[in-house]
C-alpha cells in the first residue's frame, strides 16, 4: 500500500494512451470500440484515485510527492537554482479533486456514448474528452504552480476545442448567420475571456517565483508548518457553542502533527507555503530591486492576480460572461467541463494557497464580495432565461459564486464540500437537460416527418428554426420521460437546498459560515455575504422551480414535446447515468454533516470531509450548523419552489408569449432586465470591444500605415538613409577616414566598378556600415575611462 | 636552439576529433580524384561517415581535457559540446544537400571537402586558446564558405553573393588581425591565459595600456560579429544567404554562428574577463555587446517582417537570433554569471542548429531546380498536399518563435534568464518584446500553409531519403530538446569556462 502513490501518474497517462488509441485507430474501431476505450481510460483513472484514497487512509493522510524517473526534470538550471519539476503530488485535497473529475468524468464518458450517438465526429469528440482529463488531471496533481498552469491552459484549451466542436452546423441562427459560426464564436469568447485572467495568474506566478525561488506547494517530505495553527483558527471558527465538540477533536489530532512540525528543521528547502509561513513569522520583506515589500504586501498582490485567474477560469464578475455562450457546446461538455469540473479549478487553485490567502485579509475580503456578487447576479439573471441550459449556465456562474465566496471568507472545507456536492447535482441537471434536448429533437423530428412541416408559422419567430432548448416549447415531459423527470426532481431539490439532499448540507454550510465570520468574526463581508448570498439561495429555488415547472408539468405546449420518450436507442444508457447520479446527489452530502445536527450526529462522524481536507489544506475549519437557519433556509427553498408554481404551473407559456412576471406591471422591469442578461455583454461591447476595435483600426491604418510605412520608413529613414549614405560617401569617405581604411575603401570602390552590373555600390555601404559600427563600438568601450577621466 | 616537441608534449590525444574530421576531409579529397563519374555520389556518403566519426570520438573522448600543441588547443567541456553542435550540423548538412546537388547539377566532390574543412574551423575554433589559432580557425571557417557560396556557377547571384561574402569577410578578418596585435602589444602574448593575467595586471596597476587592450577588444569584437552577423554588421546576410544555394545557407546559418560565438566566448569570457574598468562591476565589453545585442534583435526582428522571400526572411531572423545570442555573451561578462551565461549562449546554438537546419530541410524540399519557388507566398496551401511536411515546417517556425516545448522556447528561456541574472533586464524586455515582434513574420509561414488557397507542394513528385533523414533528424532534436532540455542541460553544467582556477570566475 505504501506504493500506492506511485501509481498517481497513470492518472493523467490512462486518459492519455486513451486518446491516442482513438486519435489512431478510431476511425477503425467504431463507436461502440471508441465509446470503451474512453470509458477504460476514465475508469483506470477513477480505480487508480480510490488506490490513492485508500492508501492515504491506511497511511495516515500523509502527503506524498511522485516522480517519474526519466521524465522528473523539466525546466533546470543549476547555476541559478531554478528547478522546475514534473511532480505529482497525492494529499487529501488532490485525491478530492481526482476522484471528482475521474468520478463524475466516468459517469460523463458513459452518458456521452448514448449522447454523441451517430454523431459523424464521434471518435474527435472522445479523443477531446480525454484529453480533457489529462489536462483536468495535470491540473489537480501537479506539486508545483507551473505544471499546474500547464493543466490549466490544457483545459482552457479542451474547453475552446470542445465548445466550438459542432462548428460546421448549417442550421439558420437569428443573429449570427448559422448556428455552427455561433458555436465558433462562443468558443471563441471562451477562449479570449479566459487569457485575461490567464494572465493574472501568470503574473501571480511569476511573482511566487521571484519572491520564494521556487513554485512547488510543499517539497518531497515537507510538513506544513501552519498546521499548528490550523488548530488555532478552527478554533476561531468554532466558538459558537454547538461547535465546541469539533474544536476537541481538532484539539485531539493536532499534535501528531504539531511533533512533525518541530522535528522539521527550518531549511532553504522549502515549498513556497512553509516560506510564506517563515516569512511571515519573521516579517521578512521581499526585494524588487529598487525597492522592497514586506511580506504581507506581496502575498496580497500574489492572491489578488490569482484572482483575476480565477475569475477567468471559475466564471466570476467580471469575467463570467464566456460560460452561459460556452453552453454552445454539447451537453456532456457543459456537464463535465462547464459545470462539474474544470470551472472549479479556480476554487481550487484558492483552496490550495490557503496559506497565501489566510496571510491575506484584503485579499480574502475581495475574493467574498466578487463571488457574493456573482452567486447573486448569476441567480438573478437565470430568473429570466427561456434556454434550458441557459438557466442551469447562470446557475453554475452563481454556485461557483457561493464556492468562491466560501473560499474567501476562510471556509475552505465548506468550499471544497460544496464543489463536491454541487458536481454531483449539477452534472445530473446538465445531463437531464441533455435528454430532455434529445428527446425534444426526436419529437421534432417525429412532427415534422409526420406533417412535412410544423407548427410555428405565426409570431416573429417564423424564420427561426426549432429550438429545442427553449422552455417554452416544452411541457407536461414527466408523463412521456418518468424516469428522466424523477432523477430531474432531485437535482432540482438538491440544488434548491431542500433537505436532507446534498445541496442542503453544503449550501447551509456557507450560509452558517458566512453568518458566523459576520457576527462572531466581526467581519463586514461576512454579513454582506450572508445577506446576499441567502437571497442568492432564494432566487436559486425559485428559477428551478420555474424550470421544473414549464419542462415536467402542464400539458405539452407543442407537437414535439407530445412526442418525447426515453426508449430509444441511446436512451437508456443516458437515464441509467441519470439514476447513478441522483442517488449520488442524494447521499454525498452526508460525508460532512455538521455536529450536533439532530439524529444525525450520533449516527454518522461529522466533519468527516473537512477532517479530511484539513490534513492539506491546513486553514480549514469545520463548519457549524445552524439549527434555526437550517429551518428558515429550507422554508424559503419550499416556499420559493411552490410560489414557481403558484405563478408558472398556473400560466405556461408558450413560444411568443410573454412571461407571468412579464405580464404583471410590478415585475415587467426586472423580468426584462434578468432576460437580457443585465446588458452585460451589451455594456462589455460598448465599453470595451467597440473601443478595442477602433483602436485596432487607428493603430493598423493610421500609425502603422500613414505614419510607420509611409512617413518614418519612406520619408524619414529611406530618404535621410540616401541622404547620409551621400554625404557619407563623398565627404566623409574621401575627406576623413585614413590610412588603411581608404585603402579598403579604394578596394572596395574599384570591386564595386568591377562588380557593376551587380547592385553598384552596396558593398561599399555595406563596409561603411561595417565601420560605423566598428567607431560606435570604440566609443562605447572607452565611455567608461573617459566619463572618469572627464569626471576628475 | 629550438626545442623539438614531443609527441607527449604535444598530446595529440585531445585534439583527435578535430584531427579525425580534417584527415577525413584529406582522405575524401584523395579518394575522389581515383572515383569515376559514376560513383560520384559515395563522396557524399563518405563525408558523412568522416563526420560520424568525428561526432563519435567527441562523444567518447568527453573526458579527455587539457592543452595540445604548447597551450594553442585547449580540449574541455566547452569544446565538447561545441563540436557535438558543429558536428551535428554538418551532418545534417550533407542529408539536406545530397540530393539537391544532384538535382541542381551541382554534385562537384570539392562540396563536401570543403564543407568539412569548415567544420574542422569551427571546432578549432571551439578548442582555440590562443588568439593566433583563432584567427587561423577563422579562416579555415571562412573560405571553404566563401567558395560554397559561389557554388552555383554560373549563376549570377550565387557568383554575387560569393564575392559580396569574400570582400567583407576579408575586411573583417583585418580587423580581427589589428585586433589581435593590439592586444598582444598591451600584454606581450597570445595566450589566452596569459592574456587574462597579463591583462588583470594592468588594470589593476592602472597601466594606461588599458586603452590598447580596450580598442583590441573592440576590434576583435566587431571582426566576430561581422561573422555571427550582429547589427551594424550584418548587411551581407541576407543577399549572401538569398544568393547562396539553400543547403550552403543552411550550414552556413549555424556553422558560422556557433564558430563566431565560441571565438567570441573564448576571446571574451577566457581573455578577458577581467577588463574591468572605471570602478564597474561587468567587463567593459558588457556595454558595448548589450547594445549591439539590442540593436541585432531589434533590426533583425522588423526586418524580417518585410520579406516576402523565405531565404531572406530566415537571414534575417538568424541575425535577430544572433541577437539573443549575444545577450547572453554580455551576461557572461558579469563575473556571476559568467558561466551561466556561457551555457545559455550555448544551450541557445544547440536548439537553434536543430530548428534553422530544420526549416531550410523544408525550403530545400520546395525549391525548384531553377532556385525558385522560395518565396512565401510559394506555400500558400502546403497543408493540403503535404501535411505532414506542413506540420514539421510550423513546428520549426514555433520552436523559432520560441513556443514552449519546442526546443527554441528552451534556448530563450536560458538566455533570458541569464540575463536578468545579470541585471540586464532591460536587455531581457528588449529580447521578450522583439521575440513577440518575431512570432509574426514566423506565424505567417503557418498561416501561409496552412489557412490560405493555394497549391503549393514539393519539387519533386517525393522526398528524397536522405532529405527525410535530416528533417527527422532536425525535427527530433527540436522536439527532444524542448520537452526534455536536460538532456543537453545537463551535458553544459560541467563547462566552467570562466577560470575559476585562476580566480576569474
Amino acid at each position: 500500500m505504501e506504493n500506492f502513490p506511485q501509481l498517481v501518474p497513470l492518472v493523467v497517462f490512462a486518459p492519455l494512451i486513451g486518446l491516442l488509441i482513438n486519435l489512431i485507430l478510431g476511425r477503425w474501431l467504431g463507436e461502440r470500440g471508441v465509446g470503451l476505450v474512453a470509458i477504460g481510460a476514465a475508469l483506470t483513472a477513477f480505480g487508480v484515485a480510490v488506490l490513492e484514497w485508500i492508501a492515504l487512509a491506511n497511511t495516515g493522510y500523509a502527503p506524498s510527492v511522485v516522480e517519474i524517473g526519466i521524465l522528473r526534470d523539466w525546466l533546470r538550471i543549476p547555476a541559478a537554482a531554478v528547478d522546475i519539476a514534473w511532480q505529482f503530488r497525492v494529499d487529501t485535497l488532490s485525491v478530492t479533486m481526482m476522484l471528482v473529475v475521474s468520478g463524475i468524468g466516468s459517469l460523463i464518458h458513459i452518458y456521452a456514448t448514448g449522447y454523441m450517438h451517430g454523431d459523424k465526429m464521434y471518435p474527435r469528440f472522445f479523443v477531446y474528452l480525454n484529453l480533457f482529463l489529462v489536462f483536468m488531471m495535470l491540473l489537480v496533481t501537479g506539486n508545483n504552480f507551473l505544471v499546474m498552469f500547464v493543466g490549466w491552459e490544457g483545459v482552457g484549451l479542451c474547453s475552446y476545442l470542445l465548445i466550438s466542436f459542432w462548428w460546421d452546423k448549417t442550421q439558420k441562427d437569428a443573429k449570427y448567420g448559422t448556428v455552427g459560426w455561433k458555436n465558433s464564436l462562443a468558443g471563441r469568447k471562451a477562449m479570449i475571456v479566459n487569457r485575461i485572467g490567464d494572465f493574472g495568474l501568470l503574473l501571480g506566478i511569476f511573482l511566487v517565483f521571484w519572491t520564494f525561488g521556487t513554485l512547488d506547494f510543499y517539497k518531497p517530505g515537507e510538513v506544513p508548518i501552519a498546521a499548528a495553527h490550523g488548530a488555532a483558527h478552527a478554533g476561531e471558527g468554532e466558538a459558537h457553542a454547538e461547535g465546541e465538540a469539533v474544536v476537541d477533536t481538532h484539539a485531539a489530532e493536532t499534535p501528531a502533527e504539531g511533533e512533525a512540525l518541530q522535528a522539521q528543521p527550518l531549511s532553504a528547502a522549502m515549498g513556497v507555503f512553509n516560506q510564506a509561513e517563515t516569512f511571515l513569522a519573521e516579517g521578512r520583506e521581499v526585494n524588487f530591486g529598487p525597492f522592497s515589500l514586506p511580506i504581507q504586501t506581496v502575498l496580497t498582490l500574489i492572491t489578488l492576480f490569482f484572482l483575476l485567474g480565477v475569475t477567468g477560469k471559475s466564471a466570476q464578475i467580471p469575467l463570467f460572461v464566456w460560460l452561459p455562450d460556452a453552453m454552445a457546446g454539447p451537453t456532456p461538455v457543459s456537464a463535465l467541463i462547464h459545470a462539474a469540473t474544470m470551472v472549479t479549478a479556480g476554487v481550487y487553485l484558492i483552496v490550495r494557497s490557503n496559506v497565501f490567502f489566510h496571510a491575506a485579509p484584503f485579499s480574502s475580503a475581495v475574493v467574498t464580495l466578487v463571488g457574493t456578487f456573482t452567486a447573486l447576479v448569476g441567480g438573478f439573471i437565470a430568473l429570466g432565461q427561456w434556454d434550458i441550459k441557459k438557466v442551469l449556465a447562470y446557475s453554475t456562474v452563481s454556485q461557483l459564486g457561493f464556492m468562491v465566496a466560501a473560499a474567501g471568507l476562510g471556509a475552505y472545507g465548506a468550499a471544497m464540500f460544496h464543489l463536491v456536492t454541487h458536481a454531483f447535482f449539477k452534472a445530473l441537471l446538465f445531463l437531464g437537460s441533455g435528454v430532455v434536448i434529445h428527446a425534444m429533437e426526436h419529437g421534432h423530428h417525429h412532427v415534422a416527418h409526420a406533417h412535412a412541416e410544423h407548427g410555428h408559422e405565426e409570431g416573429h419567430h417564423e424564420e427561426e428554426a426549432f429550438d429545442p432548448q427553449d422552455m417554452r416549447n416544452m411541457g407536461g415531459l414527466r408523463h412521456t420521460m418518468p424516469r428522466t423527470y424523477r432523477a430531474y426532481l432531485i437535482g432540482t431539490l438538491a440544488l434548491a437546498g431542500i433537505f436532507p439532499f446534498a445541496g442542503f448540507w453544503s449550501k447551509d454550510e456557507i450560509l452558517a459560515d458566512a453568518l458566523n465570520a459576520g457576527f462572531l468574526g466581526g467581519k463586514l463581508e461576512g454579513y454582506i455575504a450572508f445577506g446576499l448570498l441567502f437571497v442568492a439561495a432564494l432566487f436559486t429555488a425559485f428559477y428551478m422551480g420555474r424550470q421544473l415547472w414549464m419542462v415536467f408539468f402542464g400539458e405539452p405546449r407543442t407537437e414535439a414535446a407530445k412526442y418525447t420518450g426515453e426508449r430509444d436507442f441511446g436512451y437508456p444508457v443516458m437515464v441509467r447515468v441519470l439514476e447513478v447520479l441522483a442517488v449520488g446527489s442524494i447521499l454525498i452530502g452526508l460525508i460532512n454533516i455538521p455536529s450536533g445536527f439532530w439524529i444525525f450526529d450520533p449516527v454518522l462522524p461529522t466533519h468527516a470531509f473537512t477532517d479530511f481536507l484539513a490534513h492539506t489544506v491546513v486553514y480549514a475549519h469545520a463548519g457549524s450548523a445552524q439549527m434555526l437557519l437550517a429551518f428558515i433556509a429550507v422554508g424559503a427553498g419550499i416556499a420559493m419552489l411552490l410560489l414557481a408554481r403558484f405563478i408558472y404551473g398556473r400560466h405556461p407559456v408558450v413560444d411568443g408569449d410573454k412571461d407571468p412576471l412579464e405580464v404583471r406591471e410590478q415585475t415587467a422591469g426586472i423580468f426584462a432586465y434578468s432576460n437580457a442578461r443585465m446588458y452585460w455583454d451589451e455594456t462589455y461591447y460598448r465599453f470595451l470591444e467597440g473601443p478595442f476595435n477602433r483602436a485596432a483600426l487607428w493603430l493598423a491604418d493610421k500609425l502603422d500605415g500613414t505614419f510607420l510605412h509611409d512617413f518614418v520608413h519612406e520619408t524619414l529613414l529611406r530618404d535621410a538613409y540616401n541622404g547620409a549614405t551621400r554625404v557619407l560617401t563623398d565627404p566623409v569617405d574621401l575627406g576623413l577616414i585614413d590610412g588603411a581604411v581608404n585603402g579598403v575603401g579604394r578596394l572596395v570602390r574599384w570591386v564595386a566598378g568591377g562588380i557593376r552590373r551587380l547592385q553598384t555600390g552596396y558593398v561599399r555601404v555595406y563596409a561603411l556600415s561595417v565601420l560605423f559600427g566598428a567607431l560606435l563600438i570604440m566609443v562605447l568601450l572607452l565611455a567608461p575611462l573617459l566619463r572618469q577621466m572627464l569626471g576628475m | 636552439m629550438i626545442e623539438l616537441p614531443t609527441l607527449e608534449s604535444l598530446n595529440v590525444v585531445v585534439t583527435l576529433p578535430a584531427l579525425a574530421l580534417v584527415l577525413g576531409a584529406i582522405v575524401l579529397l584523395l579518394v575522389d580524384v581515383f572515383l569515376p563519374e559514376r560513383r560520384r555520389w559515395i563522396t557524399g556518403w563518405l563525408a558523412l561517415i568522416g563526420v560520424l566519426v568525428s561526432l563519435g570520438i567527441t562523444l567518447l573522448t568527453t573526458d579527455r581535457t587539457g592543452e595540445a600543441f604548447g597551450g594553442m588547443f585547449v580540449a574541455d567541456s566547452f569544446t565538447a559540446f561545441l563540436n557535438v553542435v558543429v558536428l551535428i550540423t554538418a551532418a545534417v548538412g550533407i542529408l539536406i544537400a545530397m540530393d539537391y546537388l544532384r538535382r541542381t547539377d551541382m554534385n562537384r566532390s570539392e562540396y563536401y571537402f570543403l564543407l568539412l574543412f569548415s567544420t574542422g574551423g569551427m571546432m578549432f575554433m571551439g578548442a582555440a586558446n590562443d588568439l593566433i589559432v583563432i584567427f587561423v580557425a577563422l579562416e579555415l571557417l571562412s573560405i571553404p564558405l566563401y567558395v560554397m557560396s559561389g557554388f552555383r556557377r554560373p549563376e549570377t547571384r550565387s557568383e554575387e553573393s560569393a564575392l559580396k561574402y569574400f570582400l567583407l569577410g576579408a575586411f573583417s578578418s583585418g580587423f580581427l588581425v589589428y585586433g589581435i596585435a593590439l592586444i598582444y602589444g598591451a600584454t606581450g602574448s597570445t595566450h589566452l591565459p596569459a592574456v587574462w593575467a597579463a591583462v588583470s595586471a594592468i588594470v589593476e596597476g592602472g597601466s594606461s595600456a588599458v586603452y590598447l587592450v580596450l580598442l583590441g577588444a573592440g576590434l576583435i569584437v566587431v571582426a566576430l560579429g561581422f561573422k555571427v552577423a550582429a547589427v551594424p554588421f550584418h548587411m551581407w546576410t541576407p543577399d549572401v544567404y538569398e544568393g547562396a544555394p539553400t543547403p550552403v545557407t543552411a550550414f552556413m546559418s549555424v556553422g558560422a554562428k556557433a564558430g563566431g560565438f565560441a571565438a567570441l566566448l573564448r576571446v571574451l569570457v577566457i581573455g578577458l574577463p577581467s577588463l574591468i574598468v572605471a570602478e564597474q562591476t561587468a567587463a567593459a565589453w558588457v556595454d558595448a555587446l548589450a547594445l549591439i545585442a539590442a540593436l541585432t534583435m531589434i533590426l533583425g526582428n522588423f526586418a524580417a517582417i518585410m520579406q516576402t522571400n523565405l531565404k531572406r526572411m530566415l537571414a534575417y531572423s538568424s541575425i535577430a537570433h544572433a541577437g539573443y545570442i549575444l545577450m547572453a555573451v554580455a551576461a557572461a561578462g558579469h563575473p556571476a554569471v559568467a558561466n551561466q551565461g556561457v551555457q545559455a549562449a550555448l544551450m541557445y546554438l544547440l536548439t537553434y542548429a536543430f530548428t534553422n537546419l530544420g526549416a531550410f530541410g523544408i525550403i530545400i524540399a520546395v525549391e525548384r531546380n531553377d532556385g525558385s519557388g522560395v518565396s512565401l507566398d510559394d506555400l500558400r496551401g502546403f497543408s493540403r498536399q503535404r501535411p505532414w511536411l506542413a506540420l514539421l515546417m510550423a513546428f520549426f517556425m514555433l520552436s523559432l518563435t520560441g513556443i514552449p516545448l519546442t526546443a527554441g522556447f528552451v534556448g530563450k528561456w536560458y538566455v533570458f534568464w541569464a540575463s536578468i541574472n545579470a541585471g540586464q533586464v532591460v536587455l531581457a524586455v528588449i529580447g521578450v518584446l522583439t521575440s513577440v515582434v518575431g512570432a509574426f513574420y514566423y506565424v505567417r509561414v503557418i498561416v501561409r500553409m496552412f489557412l490560405e488557397e493555394g497549391s503549393a507542394d514539393l519539387a519533386q513528385p517525393r522526398l528524397p531519403r536522405t532529405l527525410r533523414a535530416g528533417l527527422i533528424v532536425a525535427g527530433l532534436g527540436t522536439l527532444i530538446f524542448g520537452v526534455l532540455p536536460f538532456l543537453a542541460a545537463d551535458m553544459t553544467t560541467g563547462i566552467q569556462i570562466a577560470l575559476a582556477a585562476l580566480g576569474g570566475g
